[in-house]
């Protein structure tokens, strides 16, 4: 197969104003990836997928995965002018301290896909997108059209990570229940107390019974009269 | 009624299953097949719309056993998560085992020792024979032969199993594969024991092809039934057998070369059709192939140590960077993606399931078919559900 960089021109000659970009991976198994811009990426995928040298027809695998916002600490080496007493003179110094700055990079949430080719026999080529934010900004363009094995798993990531494919033909949770709010795979997920609790049609006459079971309690700590807290 | 008779609204562009509008009078009648159903294999459940006995609308649910497996594992360290991945394809262990540890390795740049990989080989076909044997007793079972196939195929897995007993002291539940290499090693007696059981496993294929693949019934019930062409396989990420059946030339031992696996001889069976009994046909040819490639490691198998001198077992923390890793497991394409972020837990670890994927195209097999072949066609996906909800 071509290299990442040569597929990179590939693209960007097919696709003109395709915004991809070159994703070095630093670990010892180095594959690289190509992060492409959601606005053009389903004409990418489409190259991709029908490209003669290329045909990356079978994509194996989608991945959801959050990068929330990070805290950065820095080190700035600062120069101010202080009023320093020498020998009892007042001066003016300079004088140079190190001072943190906490600086925010903002996260996002990234879907990952692993491309192969059944009919060259070669692969993998990482591509990758990632939205503006975390919260209001998630969509992403679906590439169920493309490759029909991103149905369930783009589902996948939506239930999980909140990710909205735009053009997904059936985007419903695939894991969680319907009416389920949150996603768990996000990093700074908080499962809640009551975990097992799902709502049922019986939920009124529950809360009725509760009621009632309140109400024999306080019977019972009233008969019992003051001093029995 | 057949699918050419009916009246289909295709939505071109894209391999989407095509939307059948009922030509009949009366109303369709919707069924909810599981979560509790005995063709299901666990929690899973069909939401069916019937014209009759015909099937216009397949929707499967999933997440009945969803303990969010990924979750927990990357709250755990690279090597808690081992056993956890047994639990995932519980009929197969040790591929599992086999998928995560060759991911790992990959992200940590981590080397095998030669007998740990011929180890590793020898298990893995087992696992892959055991596996055909059983999914081949289920959908057997799912045609209403019930239980005599499915005990003859279960007689050969506890040989099997024994042998992972014996080995790693668990049957189902292994927890063998280390990254560079395996947990303990094999003695002569158990590779003795090995050798017996696959001497003994070509007559059981042969036995058991005898009293099945010509059988009228089989034929009857499997041929043209869930046909599945080779271009919508593909295209749906299908893979393993049921890619195979569909005559796609795509086996993962062959193409990545993983392992040692180029140092055997085996040859890929593929189908022609890709219905219900080349399904059958092709798992039944890899069992066949499976006993070959383990004759051959029971031959070769060097000795030496079982576990890289630098292997990292305490302290593991792989470089920054990601992996993905892949093998060709019983069921199809097991990958594992992972995300090192240079601390002791994965920063991202994903699973990719095969069983779940191979699920995409149900709908468009089923399309058409009456209800009792919906029941032979989900069975001859051959899923499971711990690796389809994880």
């Amino acid at each position: 197969m071509k290299t990442v960089e040569e597929i990179k021109a590939a693209i960007e000659a097919a696709v003109p104003g395709a915004g991809v970009e070159f994703v070095r991976n630093p670990g010892p198994a180095a594959e690289h990836s190509l992060r492409v811009a959601p606005a053009s990426a389903v004409a990418v995928a489409t190259f991709l997928r029908d490209d003669a040298d290329l045909a990356l027809d079978f994509l194996s695998n989608v991945s959801g995965v959050d990068w929330p916002d990070k805290e950065i600490a820095e080190k700035v080496k600062v120069t101010r002018t202080v009023t320093k007493t020498v020998d009892g003179v007042e001066q003016q110094m300079e004088e140079t301290v190190d001072e943190t700055r906490k600086r925010i990079e903002p996260g996002c949430l990234e879907a990952v896909y692993h491309l192969y080719s059944v009919a060259k026999k070669h692969g993998p080529l990482v591509i990758r997108m990632k939205t503006a934010n975390r919260s209001d900004q998630v969509e992403l363009p679906s590439f169920t059209p493309v490759w029909r094995s991103a149905e369930f798993q783009e589902r996948e990531v939506f239930d999980l990570y909140g990710i909205i494919f735009a053009g997904h033909p059936d985007l419903r949770r695939l894991l969680m229940w319907e009416g389920f709010k949150d996603h768990p795979m996000r990093k700074d997920y908080v499962e809640p107390d009551d975990y097992e609790y799902e709502p049922t049609p019986h939920d009124h006459v529950l809360a009725r019974a509760q009621e009632h079971k309140n109400r024999d309690q306080r019977t019972e700590i009233r008969d019992q009269g003051p001093g029995v807290a | 009624m057949s699918l050419t008779e009916t009246k289909t609204e295709k939505i071109d562009g894209w391999n989407r299953p095509p939307v059948i509008v009922p030509d009949g009078e009366g109303e369709l009648l919707e069924v909810a097949m599981g979560p509790h159903h005995p063709s299901t294999h666990g929690v899973f459940r069909m939401d069916l719309a019937l014209d009759g006995e015909r099937v216009v609308r397949l929707k499967p649910v999933f997440g009945y056993l969803h303990r969010n497996h990924e979750k927990i594992a990357e709250q755990a360290s690279y090597l808690a998560s081992m056993p956890y991945t047994d639990r995932l394809d519980y009929m197969c262990p040790l591929t599992n085992n086999w998928a995560y540890a060759l991911a790992v390795e990959k992200l940590a740049a981590q080397e095998v020792p030669e007998r740990a990989q011929y180890i590793r080989v020898i298990l893995g076909e087992l696992t892959r024979i055991q596996n055909h044997a059983s999914s081949i007793g289920f959908l057997i079972q799912e045609m209403g032969a019930s239980g005599t196939p499915l005990m003859y195929a279960f007689k050969e897995r506890e040989k099997i199993l024994d042998l992972f007993e014996s080995l790693t002291g668990s049957r189902m539940m292994c927890n063998y594969m280390r990254f560079g290499g395996c947990r303990v090693d094999v003695s002569t007696a158990w590779l003795d024991a090995a050798r017996k059981v696959i001497a003994g496993l070509p007559q059981f294929v042969d036995e058991f092809e005898a009293l099945l693949s010509s059988n009228e019934i089989l034929m009857a019930r499997c041929q043209g039934v869930g046909i599945l062409r080779p271009d919508l396989a593909v295209n749906a990420g299908v893979t393993g057998p049921m890619l195979r059946a569909s005559g796609v030339d795509y086996d993962i031992r062959k193409v990545d070369h993983y392992g040692i696996y180029d140092r055997f001889k085996f040859r890929v069976p593929l189908g022609d059709h890709g219905d219900v009994y080349d399904r059958y046909m092709v798992r039944i040819l890899e069992i066949r192939e499976s006993i070959k490639i383990v004759e051959q490691a029971l031959k070769e198998i060097p000795g030496g140590p079982i576990m890289d001198a630098k292997a990292k077992i305490r302290g593991f923390r792989p470089k920054p960077g990601e992996a993905y890793g892949r093998i060709e497991a019983p069921k199809g394409e097991l990958g594992f993606y992972l995300i090192s972020d240079g601390g002791p837990n994965p920063y991202r670890y994903r699973v990719r399931p095969p069983s779940l994927i191979n699920l995409t195209v149900l709908e468009d097999m089923c399309l058409g078919s009456n209800v009792a072949d919906v029941v032979l066609i989900f069975g001859s996906v051959d899923i499971v559900l711990g690796e389809v909800d994880r």
